[in-house]
């Protein structure tokens, strides 16, 4: 029996019942959409956070406080104080090959206020080298230098999220006073909007001088990081190693296995957050997945009811010579036109669907080849699975059985 | 060609056990026409669906063509089915929603007929029957005695060599019933081998052979010289 008879057939028999067959497609269409829908979100949600992470610099090392391994013995460094304002400067001035920027940075929640208004925001003490480091660009007045630093002086650098909220949307506050812990800071400038939202939002922030950090506001030596741009991505292994035994070295530590302080790379950042994120989307993908099952279920009960609406046609087609594999091809054929009918529309609606969303949400639209792959094979798969047993239940009726059944 | 060894056909339910066939055995050769009579209950349609090797016999023996039936797999019998069997049944067994030429085009479809061949052979077959006009009508648009002249033509499709016919004219009125054996007559003058499952005397009475069953066993054999011709009665 050829697959065009075979095609036909099936085509006709669906064609009968036109309500039955568009509920069964329907639940296939549904479960595609909702597979391909929520990839599409959790892949655009990934690329938006990988692109926030790497705005971030992807030439940066970023040095932390705190021991390399966990349960190792700490070195004895004598001090709580494991990264150091000093620690930045001798790494500026080694002169350590492929070195772009250096900055110490050291940031604390605090309260700001201008004239009546207030937000709480993060202020962050840094050095001149962190406008390099980190890729900020200045859209007025200008940023934290060296003489800022020695003078601890009181000024700051707004995000513009903060100018928002302090001043409103689009003033430039540039020469006027906001006060941080009480005490008065001149704003000497505005950095540009990098974007992100909630904690990832990188415009709620506020810079001073790391020495008026230390000692003016919040009263400690120590600072949270150290970061380290290289001249190009190519140097960020290297540097790793050199910056690495260089803090060893300065902080009197012979075995890397004791050392004080951590380092990472933009990249194992890159590599965490998208091991999470794609967690996440396989999650949501796997809710999905669920309803397709469902979907797969209506279509079997779909197929099963046909079976037995028409023992006796399948009675009388093994009356003329149909051999099982025949019927079996024949319901098949059935099953895996539903799924692939359902399935094309699922990926239709489901890409239409995330298109739409990615408008109101703020992730970028991703059409990702490979969901709408994996939707058809998924579909078809579900067809002859869930079509098997019907199918094989109609080839193995005895046709005597069947040719009598009322 | 057909050669029956102490049939017998036990049909169980968790209740009873009942005997449709009790150690039925006959041969019948190419060529002839044969009328299975019996009242209803005495195990004629299971005959007939063993012979047709739609069923399989409790025990005994059933070769035909010198082949065993019961040593061949399920394809096999598909197969005969297709090929040497063509099946006339009383309820007509047509597809319901599938015009007159497709269901005659059915059996040569599952025997791998090319498109072309099928249409050609479908059409001819249809014309013998006198329904050359009617090629595209569905099932619930034709007659009974046209239902059933669909029926033989969609039996003789394969050019099988033994017609099966259950009860052909149950349900049909006088006049389609005489059309019907009319033509199951010349199909046996050409040659084709003719068994007919009736319980009514004047329908076995076109027979050249009438077997007679009772209760699941042959009561009697007998050849029928006073065949009715259809056709001579006609000329008159």
């Amino acid at each position: 029996m050829d697959f065009r008879e075979i095609f036909t057939t099936a085509r006709e028999a669906l064609l009968v019942s036109k309500l039955r067959t568009s509920l069964a497609v329907l639940g296939i269409v549904i479960g595609i959409a909702a597979v391909i829908t929520l990839m599409s979100l959790g892949q655009g949600g990934q690329q938006a956070v990988s692109e926030q992470i790497e705005s971030l610099g992807s030439n940066l090392i970023t040095v932390l406080p705190g021991a390399q391994t966990s349960g190792g013995v700490r070195g004895a460094s004598g001090s709580q104080v494991a990264l150091t304002y000093e620690d930045a400067k001798a790494l500026e001035s080694a002169q350590i090959v492929g070195i772009d920027a250096v900055s110490a940075e050291l940031a604390r929640n605090t309260q700001l206020t201008a004239g009546g208004t207030n937000t709480n925001t993060r202020v962050m003490g840094v050095m001149p080298g962190y406008q390099i480091a980190r890729n900020l660009g200045i859209a007025s007045g200008v940023f934290i230098a060296g003489q800022d630093l020695l003078g601890q002086r009181k000024v700051v650098v707004l995000g513009p999220q903060v100018v928002a909220d302090l001043f409103g949307e689009g003033a430039n506050p540039v020469g006027e006073t906001v006060r941080i812990e009480r005490q008065a800071f001149r704003v000497i400038g505005v950095s540009v909007a990098k974007g992100g939202s909630g904690f990832l939002n990188q415009d709620d922030i506020a810079f001073v001088p790391l020495t008026t950090a230390q000692k003016q506001l919040f009263g400690t030596d120590s600072v949270g990081s150290i970061s380290v741009a290289a001249i190009s991505e190519d140097f960020v292994d290297q540097l790793r190693d050199e910056v690495g035994f260089f803090l060893l070295a300065r902080h009197g530590i012979t075995d890397p296995v004791d050392a004080d302080f951590r380092m990472t790379t933009q990249e194992d950042v890159l590599g965490a957050v998208s091991q999470i994120t794609g967690t996440f989307t396989a999650l949501l993908a796997g809710i999905a997945a669920i309803s397709l099952l469902v979907g797969g279920i209506g279509i079997m009960n779909i197929m099963i009811v046909t079976v037995t609406e028409r023992t006796r046609e399948i009675g009388l087609r093994k009356a003329v010579g149909a051999k099982k594999r025949d019927i079996t091809a024949q319901f098949l054929t059935e099953a895996v036109i539903l799924t692939i009918v359902g399935g094309t529309i699922g990926i239709g609606l489901g890409v239409g669907l995330s298109y739409l969303l990615t408008r109101f949400v703020p992730i970028p639209f991703v059409f990702s080849l490979e969901s709408v792959l994996l939707a058809v094979g998924v579909s078809s798969v579900i067809g002859i699975v869930f079509g098997f047993y019907p199918a094989r239940t109609a080839a193995n009726l005895s046709p005597i059985e069947a040719l009598r059944y009322e | 060609m057909i050669a029956l060894k102490d049939i017998t056909k036990i049909y169980k339910n968790e209740h009873v056990e009942m005997k449709a066939l009790d150690g039925v055995s006959f041969r019948i050769k190419e060529g002839e026409f044969v009328a299975i009579m019996g009242p209803s209950g005495s195990g004629k349609s299971t005959l007939m669906h063993i012979i047709g090797v739609l069923d399989t016999p409790t025990s005994g023996e059933y070769r035909l063509d010198g082949r065993k039936v019961g040593q061949l797999t399920d394809d096999d019998l598909a197969e005969i089915r297709n090929k040497k069997i063509g099946f006339v049944f009383q309820s007509f067994n047509l597809l319901r929603r599938t015009s007159a030429i497709k269901n005659v085009m059915l059996p040569m479809v599952y025997a791998g007929v090319n498109q072309k061949k099928r249409m050609d052979l479908a059409k001819k077959l249809l014309s013998q029957v006198d329904l050359a006009d009617k090629t595209d009508s569905l099932p619930s648009q034709l007659s009974g005695g046209e239902q059933q002249r669909v029926a033989i033509a969609r039996a003789l499709s394969m050019k099988p060599t033994i017609i099966l016919a259950d009860e052909p004219t149950g349900n049909l009125d006088t006049k389609s019933g005489a059309e019907i054996m009319d033509i199951f007559q010349s199909l046996n003058k050409k040659g084709n081998t003719i068994i007919i499952i009736t319980h009514e005397r004047y329908i076995a009475e076109h027979a050249k052979r009438i077997i007679l069953l009772r209760d699941g066993k042959i009561v009697e054999d007998n050849m029928n010289h006073r065949q009715k011709d259809v056709n001579r009665k006609k000329a008159n």
